[in-house]
């Protein structure tokens, strides 16, 4: 295999991987502190069990979130030196405060995870709440320096050294913000109906479970109100990317062809070799609406750049519709859900209802992963966007699908092992609220 | 006197990962030299606190490629191996000590994981000392004729592997120190401070060997060392500390003898450091070694990863305080009422 091929895969790998992790420590917080709130409020107990419950798969999520993160601190230099020896001093900012945000993100989940019968109630539901918080600043600071890559600012690029440098001006660069809040929102969108999907599929088997309840509306709750956000983020996403990046607009949208009024192209598959589009839905105009806000403006096509600086077209375009078609099943689920928790309340536990959460369990991070794919694969061939060629800060050391094979078998191995970790949690986990149904159903097996 | 704070934070990062995050490893090792009885302790001890300890590693990293960029540039190129090793080892670790305890169902799986925690307990600090082995030896070439040379022979060799086997048993000594503060238990306690003693003894030789490699490889150690000052003085330090760490041992001071014991490893780092200094990678005759000066960032980069440090210590350390605090306070009371 090719060394640059097995760099940027073994990147992917290991993003992908760590991305998971990431978006479940940024959200599930805020679903446990809800959680313990409701129990310090109520006293019910089993908002206490619940809480409890999600705390141990977060205690497993974000261990292998913060082990895998490292590896990734470590990798944008393993596989990409050239990059990181000009890049470091520019783009640095923003990881130098996510180590503080990092550091107290862990100080507080330690408090958090061990400390049930060595806190006040509301001491410990405030490290859980700094826990979120600072997990959330953390996701926002890296993608920061994401955002730098698709956007580079604060440095003046002169016979390929970087002068000038003004760390401020990278981190506040003009990708960030439509970046971050994307992020931010998607990671509420996963875990939300990643939580919710999962108990909606345990309430299938035991309807009643006051347990499932309790969590599946917590969970949906975010998830529903994120999703309906996510859109609206999308379309400012999609607004920014037309104007600072054309080509990757372009790609993910298989435009070709500069035109006014250009058409809006859903699914199909695109043929970049004779330049069209096979099998997709044309809604006329609306890509031009939906880029600058007119139904005739211009939108560049992909013919305006070499087409060595083409990102790839086929993988960025079906990222996209993946991302964008499972973004607006959730919203649609989630406008379902604050539909029926404010009209009709009797539908909310309903079987076709709870199969359609639960159908949604892996949706959000399957639109995690396209959006990343959207917006990595996008930048291509660019490390640094019309700066550094990926393939020019690869590294010297040849052999590197040999690395890239063990970071395969590593992750491979870690997602059996989380699986078969969560499949073990959820099968003791709510004996407690079992109703005499399930009794009997199991006793009769 | 921005790169030189800037300095200090990274020694500072290195020198809380060495005595909190390395203990951890520890741990993991003192596990196999004292067997299953200790699974219990060593779980309670390390479950709160191991990924906090952790982030001090982070944040090396970070000060090293936003202030030291070609440095980060320089391992990650000759040192792939050893470095990819390391992570994974700190991976497993990690994930095999938090999967042991928050497995839903205990049963045999847990003795996998067990089992994997430590072993991986052993590699991660032996490839971390190898890394830093590396980095002082000077085998690093930038211009190498073959794959060997250069991403082989600079880690692989006698003196970094000396200095690898010198951190494990450096982790194992501090964690075998922290530990007997941990148990109420007297045997528990008896079996950490002779394992404490051993390992100490152990270091003394392995310090030596240490040395030998150094000059079995061509680096001439012991003259860098003799040359300076400052580095006999920590030397002198060390080796007073080692009566001072077996008296209170002996009179089961807890908090004097981790004290000491910590004393003990900074100045260890202390003088690797100021012999180092201002180099932090030597490289092969004829390329000039890479130091804190000719890699330095410009003031604009420097001046604001002081901002973010300063300012996050103000953060971090009142947080560290009461995470130590919950955790590790009562063992400040219980020494006390052994006494």
């Amino acid at each position: 295999m090719e060394d640059l091929l097995a760099a940027r895969l073994q990147m992917a790998i290991s993003l992908g991987f760590h991305i998971i992790f990431a978006c479940i420590g940024m959200a599930m917080p805020f679903l446990m502190a809800i959680a313990e709130y409701k129990w310090i409020k109520t006293g019910e107990q089993v908002y206490q069990d619940l809480a409890k419950a999600w705390s141990k798969g977060v205690a497993i999520f974000f261990a292998t979130g913060a082990v895998s993160g490292t590896v990734l601190s470590f990798e944008l230099g393993l596989l990409w030196p050239t990059f990181m020896e000009h890049a470091g001093p520019i783009f640095g900012m923003p990881f130098s405060w996510e180590g503080t945000a990092f550091f107290v993100e862990a100080i507080a989940l330690g408090l958090f995870l061990y400390g049930w019968d060595k806190l006040k109630p509301w001491v410990h539901w405030g490290t859980g709440l700094v826990v979120g918080i600072s997990g959330v600043a953390s996701g926002i600071f890296v993608v920061a320096a994401n955002a730098w890559m698709n956007s580079p600012a604060g440095f003046d690029w002169v016979n390929g050294e970087a002068i000038n440098i003004d760390p401020v001006a990278a981190m506040f660069n003009d990708a960030w913000a439509s970046q971050a809040i994307h992020m931010t929102i998607a990671a509420f969108v996963a875990t939300g109906f990643g939580v919710a999907g999962l108990h909606a599929l345990l309430l299938l088997k035991d309807r009643n479970n006051l347990f499932h309840r309790k969590a599946l509306k917590i969970a949906l709750a975010i998830g529903a109100v994120a999703a309906i956000l996510q859109p609206i983020s999308g379309d400012y996403s999609a607004k920014d990317v037309a104007e600072r990046q054309p080509a990757k607009l372009a790609a993910l949208e298989s435009h070709f062809e500069t035109e006014r009024g250009a058409d809006l192209i859903i699914g199909g598959i695109p043929d970049e070799e004779n330049r069209e589009v096979h099998f997709a839905i044309r809604i006329p105009g609306m890509l031009s609406f939906l880029a600058h806000g007119d139904l005739n403006a211009e939108v560049i096509g992909l013919e305006e750049f070499p087409e060595d600086e083409w990102p790839p077209v086929l993988v960025t375009h079906i990222a996209f519709q993946i991302m964008v078609g499972a973004g607006f099943l959730m919203m649609f689920v989630g406008l379902l859900y604050l539909f029926f928790y404010w009209k009709k309340k009797h539908l909310l536990f309903r079987r076709w209802f709870l199969w359609l959460v639960g159908i949604c369990t892996p949706l959000g991070f399957i639109a995690v992963e396209a959006g990343w794919t959207v917006t990595e694969v996008g930048r291509q061939p660019w490390i640094i966007y019309e700066i550094m060629k990926t393939e020019d800060a690869l590294s010297s050391m040849p052999g590197l699908q040999y690395p890239l094979y063990l970071i395969i078998a590593l992750y491979l191995l870690l997602t059996v092992i989380v699986s078969w970790l969560m499949y073990r949690q959820v099968i003791t986990l709510s004996d407690r609220y079992q109703t005499a149904n399930l009794k009997a159903e199991t006793d009769a097996d | 006197m921005l790169i030189e704070i800037v300095i200090f934070f990274l020694g500072l990062s290195i020198v809380f990962y060495v005595l909190f995050g390395g203990a951890d490893f520890g741990a993991g090792v003192l596990e196999i030299l004292s067997g299953k009885g200790d699974r219990e302790t060593i779980a309670h001890a390390i479950g709160p606190v191991w990924e906090a300890n952790h982030v001090w590693l982070v944040l090396v990293v970070v000060i090293l490629f936003m202030a030291f960029p070609k440095v980060y540039a320089a391992m990650s190129v000759h040192l792939h191996i050893p470095l990819l090793l390391m992570l994974v080892g700190i991976v497993l670790r990690g994930t095999a000590f938090t999967y042991m305890h928050y497995d839903a169902i205990k049963d045999e799986t847990n003795d996998i994981y067990n089992a994997v925690f430590k072993i991986s307990s052993v590699f991660t600090p032996l490839f971390l000392g190898v890394i830093a082995g590396a980095a002082t030896l000077g085998k690093i070439n930038p211009e190498p004729e073959h794959f060997v040379e250069g991403f082989i022979t600079p880690w692989l060799n006698l003196f970094s592997f000396s200095v690898g086997l010198f951190t494990v048993t450096l982790f194992t000594f501090l964690a075998a120190i922290y530990l007997i503060g941990e148990t109420s238990q007297e045997k528990q306690r008896s079996a950490f401070t002779k394992t404490a003693r051993n390992l100490n003894i152990a270091a003394v030789f392995i310090g030596i060997l240490v040395f030998a490699s150094a000059h079995f490889e061509g680096l001439t150690l012991l003259s860098m060392f003799l040359d300076s000052w400052f580095a006999i003085l920590m030397a002198a330090l060390a080796t007073l500390l080692l009566p001072a760490i077996w008296w209170s041992l002996q009179h089961y001071k807890v908090i004097l003898s981790r004290i000491f014991a910590a004393g003990q490893v900074v100045a260890i780092l202390l003088a690797w450091f100021w012999v180092q200094y201002p180099s932090i990678i030597n490289r092969t005759d004829g390329f000039e070694d890479l130091t804190f000066y000719n890699t330095a960032a410009p003031d604009a980069t420097l001046t604001q990863l002081v901002w973010a440090l300063v300012i996050g210590s103000c953060i971090i350390l009142p947080c560290l305080f009461y995470l130590m605090r919950v955790f590790k306070g009562g063992q400040f009371t219980q020494s006390k009422t052994n006494q």
